[in-house]
């Protein structure tokens, strides 16, 4: 206390502190979006924090449920925005699943590749966008430039920066075009080099220590009876990854390792994602390598459009485009969850087929809702500032918490 | 994989007290429950061993309104020590209340607000019993199969009030739902196609 006179006597009461509510957010930068945090303060610290979202609520489950299946697949890159393949993915994983076919081979592995690439993507966004809410500018710099390149691929193969529409049922829509994959080698083995760049930023530096060692620590129960995933998880030392444990498409057949923390602190957490990026970069390594020749989407015309030049000549071909561009393709009643390591933990899709062209409901189960949930709990007895990193650690994005 | 009927496991689920259904839906375990006795068989799918489903992924409903009991509300766990997913559903309508499992997961809280909100869903034991994804002062469940896509309401702001105001919705045309379903594919047999089958099998 600074307002403490020189002439108090022994007796002073240091307990009468100002109690007072604060509305932090919806429109702040340190939010990530639009999130409103009520929270009650002794002086700084904080005693109870109320998340109230919902404010980027848009109705996605039920606008998914008057579309077609393919109509769908956009509504899931404007979930996560940072990582919207992966969002992608859970769907079309889940779709395959209910209609009972597997992609091919090449389209596996690029789903893998491209997985990989979006998990960089989130991850350099959240450690730079946390280095800057702790008062780094310079990472962000850094990180931006390094996404900007990654997002030249993601537009190389979709024709998009962020929203691709990329991930289809059945496949991919679009194979790589010439050249992109010796660009995605070539960056490969330029990126560790960016990492450790970062790193030398952040990693041992004094005041992002001070900042983030031992702040909002979550114990292992709580984070399991929170639902806690991905890399908030293990970095309480849950070794818990779901493209080990429960391998889709070609996760089973590349080698990776999965860093775990000890303390499940905001540092903990930020090293967990630093340690990930440079997996995933040997992830897309062996994806280039292993990646076959064949085609990148399923050939049944039923479900996946036939090629533009097989249109000009068939007019079989012309009518699938055409039922499929217009009433979608139908899928057996039934129910799936479908989940997949996203960036930012498990990201999963619990979608219900009655039969029809579209789906009878499609939950998204969102990674950051169970972990905003903890916000309470992680911020509580830490002071003002430190909400700010939790927040920023704990790796949410509006987008898909409020769907 | 294992049938459904023919899985040892399932056996070991069905001897449960309130469980009365498991069945595999597509390699995925499904057990449904009896509402009211709902706490006491998650909280032995927790703490037993045998299943030991720690976390509680996702908590969701779903709305058949054609039934007495319309609502499912359906609960995602996950066993990280036996890498094991179960779906568990409970039937409800809109005034029986579910239990909320919110002791055994803490992190059930915000997926049970979500479930009432958008479906009306009550939950017994739910501390925190608000609104959680749509506007202050809402009205009505969204995610109910009555409730029509463009809602009741919609915002703008009025440059004469100087403030947000709430209006009905006023489409300037009729809301349209197209329907795409092909007459052709969902009749499987067409006149003649026993015609058809007879000669095929007099012909061989």
């Amino acid at each position: 206390m600074s307002n403490v006179s020189e002439q108090s006597t022994p007796a002073y009461d240091f307990a009468v502190t100002d109690r007072h509510t604060v509305n932090f957010g919806p429109q702040h930068p340190s939010t990530h979006g639009v999130l409103r945090l009520i929270m009650e303060l002794d002086g700084e610290t904080v005693e109870r924090a109320d998340p109230h979202i919902g404010l980027l609520h848009r109705g996605t489950e039920k606008l998914i449920e008057y579309k077609s299946y393919l109509q769908a697949v956009p509504y899931f890159d404007r979930l996560d925005y940072v990582s919207a393949m992966n969002c992608e993915y859970a769907f079309a994983l889940a779709t395959e699943k209910l209609l009972d076919v597997v992609a091919p081979d090449r389209a596996q592995w690029i789903r893998v590749m491209f997985s990989e690439i979006t998990r960089i993507l989130n991850h350099i966004q959240n450690t730079v966008h946390l280095a800057l809410d702790i008062g780094a500018q310079t990472p962000s710099l850094w990180g931006y430039e390094e996404r900007e390149k990654l997002l030249e691929f993601y537009e190389a193969v979709s024709g998009a920066r962020f929203h691709a529409n990329y991930f289809r049922p059945g496949g991919v829509a679009k194979d790589l075009p010439d050249g992109l994959a010796e660009r995605i080698w070539d960056w490969t083995e330029k990126f560790p080099k960016f990492v450790d760049d970062v790193e030398g930023l952040l990693t041992e530096n004094r005041i992002v220590k001070q900042r983030l060692v031992d702040i909002g620590v979550i114990s292992v129960s709580d984070a399991l009876g929170m639902g806690f995933a991905g890399p908030n998880l293990r970095a309480c030392g849950v070794p818990w990854d779901l493209r080990r444990s429960r391998p889709y498409d070609k996760y089973s057949e590349v080698d990776f390792a999965i860093p775990v923390g000890k303390h499940g602190d905001c540092y903990d957490r930020y090293l967990v994602r630093i340690h990930e990026m440079r997996e995933s970069a040997k992830i897309i390594r062996q994806a280039l390598q292993k990646l076959p020749v064949g085609p990148v989407k399923i050939q049944d015309s039923k479900i996946a459009s036939p090629k533009r030049s097989e249109m000009k000549r068939s007019m079989e071909a012309m009518i699938h485009h055409f039922k499929l561009y217009s009433e979608g393709f139908h899928v057996p009643a039934g129910a799936t969850y479908t989940a997949v390591e996203a960036s930012k933990g498990e990201f999963g899709v619990y979608l219900i087929a009655d039969g029809t062209n579209h789906p009878y409901r499609c939950k998204i189960r969102p990674t950051g809702f169970g972990h905003l949930q903890a916000m309470d709990l992680l911020t509580r007895g830490h002071m003002l500032a430190d909400a700010i990193a939790i927040l920023g650690s704990i790796d949410v994005v509006f987008g898909e918490v409020d769907r | 994989m294992a049938g459904s009927t023919a899985d040892p496991f399932n056996d070991v689920l069905l001897s449960l007290t309130g469980v009365t259904k498991v069945l595999m839906e597509r390699d995925e375990r499904v057990a449904h429950v009896d509402r009211a006795r709902l706490l006491s068989v998650m909280e032995i799918l927790k703490t037993d061993p045998r299943f030991s489903y720690e976390q509680c992924m996702d908590v969701c409903g779903v709305d058949w309104p054609d039934r007495t009991e319309r609502f499912d509300v359906v609960y995602q766990l996950l066993s990280l020590t036996r890498n094991d997913r179960l779906r568990v559903i409970v039937t409800t309508d809109e005034e029986q209340l579910v239990p909320s499992v919110t002791p055994i997961w803490s992190g059930a809280c915000w997926w049970e607000r979500e479930v009432w909100d958008l479906f009306g869903v009550r939950f017994d034991g739910l501390v925190d019993h608000r609104r959680i994804l749509t506007d202050y002062g809402f009205e009505g469940h969204p995610l109910r199969k009555d409730f029509p896509l463009t809602g009741h309401v919609e915002v703008r702001y009025d440059e004469d009030e100087k403030r947000v105001v709430y209006d009905r919705v006023a489409l300037t045309q009729e809301f349209r739902q197209f329907d795409f379903l092909s007459p052709w594919e969902a009749v499987t047999t067409l006149p003649g196609d026993e015609k058809a089958i007879r000669k095929a099998g007099s012909s061989s």
